[in-house]
């Protein structure tokens, strides 16, 4: 037993050294060869290594900040497409994580999630560009607005995609499980079909050409429109979002909502106000969707309809399902896992097989191009997930929050104490 | 009076489940219904703790009309309840599941939780502590974060009679508390409910089909036949009546 602990403990040591050796040593190679894709994996997996390695929150946050603070747009700034995808990858962790609220917290299946970032992206994509001049005369306001507006509207389109979801919820919240499911992917197609066909009779959304070009963030007076700048608004939002999904997690409201997923039933009998704890969920993932719609539209500085499709739904929703339903981290690797899938790993895998087509070595029709078959190799996923791991790839876990945890200890140890204290 | 129910009517189809009851409940009782299968008692418990609502009839609780109060409400005015069939929180810790019985006396707004304010945390803490003592009461010490699908099947039913507590009840309705328990867990349960009147205050009503149970701790018993109530009265009462009698051991035992 004795010798077991002490075994551990030497384990321990070694786990952290090759951890801290890892994440140092990527972060490096990674800073020497910003083109190398498999160098930006291995970037992505020390965030996760760092994530288990056993060490204090403090230390890891830390760390955390230098890599994603530090490194990443040291990088960036050498290779703006490795920017690009993990700033993508941010805005769908972002996604993932409101989507999770309704899905996994509150085990309500939503497929129409698209629907809420594609209201936030056209809410902006209008005002911020000469759009919503069609609509509204000139002598109210002048369009495009300014960059500044931005920072508004991220706050107007939280509430009012938030509203929307109210809307939404109210007459289907009754429906459960596989009805919900397919009113919500109903919602989603109105939604993208009304965008598509609002050119006429007044042209609001520019129909299927789609809104360009769209005013780049602006703060105090500079112009927000490098891949870096939007790099960092996405961290801070997704930082946010982590802190308020977890927090709601753990707290009444996170409770209600499990209670509803595991037993709306029981739930209500313990006086859950089940109606408006499901709306919540729904409100709050809307508005997540929202203003992440907003930061999509100034990066892409264009929108157009065929970004909010129904694939877009099921991309988000897989990266929940395949991540962990529930689990914040675990949604986390699901986006990163995805968007890397679909930006990165099928891509440079095409290039390698063009390469020894290149030299001779292999001759590959175009037609088995890696690439063409992302949608496949997307469904391969979910059905291998659903049948080797349907709790996901980091599966959600309960436990009580750390300081309620520490607390339990202390009175544990107090105990023991007292115990000692009778036998003497 | 505490609960007064009035010419309670509820069919479903042409099944007249529940037929023209009239049930009244004084703080403090410990009261049964018993009948034999299909009797009509789990329906007459689904209209009090607003599943259904009755077709005719009247129920007041505490001086308030709560004959179509849905059940979030009716928990609300403090009438808490277990199942026949247990139903927990599953993949909840123990502890979660009473936590989420004391969702109704917990306030932190949703911007207080997203700012993690100091108030939020202390209610947080305050809870916590209710949640452990609650847990000790009910036995189940040591088992606050275990998961309540792997507890053993006697303490799921304590947890889910602790989770009831939690909502603070006036009155508690336990639907078979001793279904599926063996003497020995009979006899503590039996113990555990004599204790909850007398220590928590609470007026309790039982479904039971074990007669040691009903005849050791009612005060009252009702007797439900075909929906129909065929005798209410002391146990002494209960026993000796030839109505009962027949309804349960068919008519040569008379």
């Amino acid at each position: 037993m004795l010798k077991n602990s002490l075994l551990g403990q030497i384990d321990k040591k070694y786990l952290l050294l090759l951890g801290w050796t890892m994440i140092i040593g990527v972060s490096i190679l990674f800073y020497l060869f910003p083109q190398s894709g498999l160098f930006f994996l291995l970037f992505l997996c020390s965030l996760l290594v760092l994530y288990y390695l056993p060490v204090n929150n403090a230390l890891r946050y830390l760390a955390a900040a230098i890599i994603l603070v530090g490194i990443m747009p040291l990088v960036g700034m050498q290779n703006t497409y490795y920017f690009d995808v993990i700033t993508q990858v941010g805005i769908y962790a972002s996604l993932a994580i409101g989507l999770n609220i309704v899905v996994g917290f509150a085990g309500l299946l939503n497929f129409g999630y698209v629907a809420f970032y594609a209201f936030g992206a056209y809410l902006y994509a209008i005002f911020a560009s000469s759009q919503a001049a069609n609509f509204i005369p000139a002598a109210v306001a002048h369009f495009p607005l300014s960059g500044h507006w931005f920072w508004v509207f991220l706050a107007l389109s939280a509430v009012l995609t938030a509203g929307l979801g109210l809307l939404l919820g109210f007459p289907v919240l009754r429906l459960r499980g596989d009805y919900l499911a397919i009113v919500t992917l109903g919602f989603a197609e109105i939604i993208r079909i009304v965008f598509n066909n609002l050119d006429k009779p007044i042209n609001i959304t520019n129909g299927p050409k789609g809104i360009s070009p769209i005013q780049p963030p602006e703060l105090f007076g500079m112009v927000l429109n490098q891949p870096i700048h939007f790099y960092f608004i996405v961290l801070v939002i997704l930082v946010l979002t982590i802190i308020i999904a977890s927090r709601l997690d753990s707290s009444r409201i996170g409770r209600c909502w499990a209670a509803i997923r595991e037993d709306e039933l029981a739930a209500r009998s313990m006086g859950v106000p089940v109606v408006r704890m499901k709306l919540l969920a729904f409100a709050i993932g809307a508005s997540f969707a929202g203003v992440m719609g907003v930061i999509f539209a100034a990066k892409q500085t264009f929108v157009d309809p065929s970004s909010f499709g129904f694939m877009e739904s099921i991309g988000i929703l897989s990266m929940v399902i395949v991540g962990g339903m529930g689990n914040i981290a675990g949604v986390i690797i699901g986006a990163v896992g995805v968007v890397m899938l679909q930006l990165n790993i099928l891509k440079e895998f095409s290039e390698y097989l063009g390469q020894l087509a290149a030299q001779g070595i292999l001759n590959i029709p175009s037609q088995v191009d890696p690439a063409k078959y992302e949608k496949l190799i997307y469904g391969l996923i979910l059905i291998l997930a659903c049948i080797y791991r349907p709790q996901g790839l980091m599966p959600a876990s309960r436990s009580l929050p750390a300081w309620l945890k520490k607390k339990g200890k202390d009175q544990i140890t107090n105990g023991i104490q007292e115990d000692k204290t009778d036998v003497t | 009076m505490l609960l007064e129910a009035k010419g309670i009517n509820k069919s479903f189809g042409g099944l007249t489940a529940v037929n023209d009851i009239d049930f009244s409940m004084e703080q403090g009782q410990i009261a049964s219904i018993i009948g034999p299968n299909g009797a009509g008692k789990t329906t007459f418990f689904n209209i009090i703790s607003g599943y259904y609502n009755p077709d005719k009839g009247k129920i007041t609780f505490d001086g308030l009309d709560v004959t179509t109060l849905s059940p979030e409400k009716v928990a609300a005015c403090g009438i808490a309840r277990t199942f026949q069939n247990i139903r927990l929180f599953p993949d909840l810790m123990a502890v979660e599941n009473v936590l989420v019985g004391m969702h109704l006396h917990l306030r932190a707004s949703m911007a207080r939780i997203i700012f993690n304010t100091p108030g939020v945390r202390r209610e947080e803490e305050k809870a916590y502590e209710e949640a452990r003592s609650l847990l000790q009461y009910a036995g189940l010490e040591g088992k606050e974060t275990e998961l309540a699908r792997s507890l053993s099947y006697g303490d799921q039913r304590r947890l889910e009679v602790a989770r009831a507590l939690a909502v603070k009840p006036k009155m508690l309705l336990l639907d078979e508390p001793t279904a599926g328990m063996n003497p020995r867990e009979t006899d503590e349960m039996k113990e555990f409910i004599l204790h909850l009147r007398d220590e928590k205050k609470v007026t309790i009503l039982l479904i039971e089909h074990d007669m040691k149970v009903v005849m050791g701790i009612s005060d009252w018993i009702t007797v439900l036949n075909y929906g129909v109530k065929i005798a209410e009265g002391t146990p002494r009462e209960i026993r000796n009546n030839p109505e009962v009698i027949k309804a349960y051991l068919g008519q040569e035992a008379v």
